[in-house]
């Protein structure tokens, strides 16, 4: 029989209808990237890499006066509850585009010309809005590089799940709800960097959807913050090991 | 390239830490678009409508009434007159081609390099600069392509023979350095060692106590954003050297016994 995921007042897992899954973030967890972080959305957990500003490769693909961002998005055989075919699909390809776009905006290209940045960004584990997840381990690991960035690009997702609209889908809400929408949102200039959505909604339903995700986009932008700020702060007043 | 890896040397202690702390305070950590104030903007800023932000994640001070930003991470991104130590990678025509830990790879023509005339149809040009051979050089130009020339005319500027090399993040060049070298120059006095810093991020070390220098070379860098640096490196290194000079005189007694005994048996 089935349940319903939405009871009178909370979600199955227990969470209120705007609120996110509990977020974990983290600067700087590996050591052969020039920079790294890590980010999770409860059980949805992202890792990403940047390698750069660097030479080109192949060099057809420079450009002269800014650097280019590259980014590739993986999601490991073992991050889902059936094995997931390793190598690049339809969806990875797709997805690895929308987080460039979504992300190059807050980049100074122009300070680097002729060089790429490469950011990987591997999911350990999927459960729901695994694209939001990775843009926000890539910008993190993008800042932790040093690389030259206006500000931080936050990314939630928000939908509508038995005629509710909710935050930050997860697990059964993602396969069974009737609405996911992932947003990615420049704050400094209140730009919308990424907008997707699937299901059918009227555009009073979709305004409502967007405006709690950016909603969710603004807490999490401060958690992120935080994150990076404390990562100096941790290390700087680490005892001896 | 040997490359001293930061993972083998030991954290911060408790006394580094508090004199951190009061440090932090001068120096304000900062990340990407952290607005700054409403003045002028220096290096590692951006303005919108009059407003500075920090590009970086750094350390944010007011100097000569400028907001600048001083990143914590990042690459080398090429100046003029920087001193730069590079790698020798390529050899084309009368110019070599230098890997100077930047995206950008650097040029030195060979009338910047050799004084008087060279018959390229005589002499090889690895007789000057093999292929993996280490120099330190000075940067003459980089143009808005970030076309790098690398120039060997300054008397600082030479070729580097043995030793090692260590990797610094750029940004805090001038911490190891110090207030008119005052840093390096201890450094070097203290363990007896020879040693090069690039404007790049490559250190040079050579000589009997090159752990110890690399070492203290790592320290610096990771603790750059705190005063008084150079007295307390002093003091911690002036120990450190006292405690290398005995483990070094009885080593020396025992290999010379070794070499006794070996000799004993040939001569059986």
């Amino acid at each position: 029989m089935k349940e319903s995921k939405v009871k009178d007042e909370k979600r199955v897992d227990g969470r209120d209808f705007d609120e996110t899954r509990p977020i974990e973030a983290k600067a700087g967890i590996l050591h052969r990237a020039q920079g790294s972080a890590m980010f999770k959305f409860g059980s949805t957990m992202a890792i990403a890499g940047v390698f750069g500003p660097r030479k080109v490769f192949p060099k057809h693909k420079e450009k002269a006066e800014r650097a280019i961002l590259r980014t590739d998005y993986r999601m490991a055989p073992f991050s889902t509850k059936e094995r997931s075919r390793p190598g690049p699909s339809r969806r990875s390809t797709e997805i690895s585009f929308v987080t460039r776009n979504a992300i190059l905006p807050v980049i100074v290209t122009e300070d680097f010309p002729k060089t790429s940045i490469d950011v990987v960004v591997e999911v350990l584990q999927a459960d729901a809005s695994t694209r939001c997840c990775g843009i926000n381990a890539a910008v993190l690991a993008l800042a932790d590089a040093g690389v030259p960035m206006r500000d931080l690009v936050v990314s939630c997702s928000a939908g509508k799940v038995n005629g509710k609209i909710i935050l930050d889908i997860a697990g059964e809400e993602d396969t069974e709800g009737e609405v996911d929408m992932p947003v990615a949102w420049y704050p400094k200039r209140k730009e919308i960097t990424l907008l997707q959505m699937d299901g059918i909604v009227t555009p009073g339903e979709a305004k409502e959807i967007l405006h709690l995700a950016l909603k969710g986009c603004e807490r999490i932008y401060k958690d992120m913050q935080e994150s990076l700020r404390s990562k100096y702060t941790i290390e700087e007043s680490k005892g001896d090991v | 390239m040997h490359v001293f890896l930061r993972e083998n040397v030991r954290l911060i202690s408790m006394e580094e830490n508090q004199e951190l702390e009061q440090a932090k305070k001068e120096r304000r950590l900062v990340i990407p678009g952290d607005h700054l104030g409403d003045e002028q903007a220096g290096h590692g800023t951006y303005v919108v409508e009059g407003k500075v932000y920090s590009k970086y994640i750094g350390l944010a001070e007011v100097r000569n009434g400028k907001h600048i930003v001083i990143p914590l991470a990042g690459v080398y991104s090429p100046k003029r007159g920087d001193g730069v130590i590079g790698k020798i990678t390529d050899i084309i025509f009368q110019k070599w081609i230098v890997d100077i830990n930047s995206p950008y790879e650097a040029v030195l023509p060979l009338s910047d390099a050799v004084e008087g005339f060279v018959d390229l149809t005589k002499e090889d040009l690895t007789r000057y600069f093999d292929y993996g051979d280490i120099i330190f050089a000075e940067i003459s130009n980089v143009n808005r392509q970030k076309q790098v020339q690398l120039s060997m005319r300054s008397p600082k500027c030479r070729k580097l023979w043995g030793g090692r090399l260590i990797k610094v993040t750029p940004a805090k060049v001038p911490r190891i350095i110090g207030r008119q070298g005052s840093m390096v120059e201890m450094i070097k006095k203290l363990t007896g060692t020879q040693i090069v810093v690039g404007q790049n991020g490559i250190v040079w070390v050579r000589g009997d106590n090159e752990d110890l220098a690399a070492e203290t070379v790592l320290t610096v860098e990771r603790l750059s954003h705190k005063g008084g640096l150079t007295d307390y490196i002093k003091e911690t290194l002036e120990k450190k050297v006292a405690e290398l000079k005995p483990v070094k005189d009885e080593e020396k007694v025992e290999e010379a016994e070794e070499n006794l005994e070996e000799s004993g048996e040939e001569e059986l």
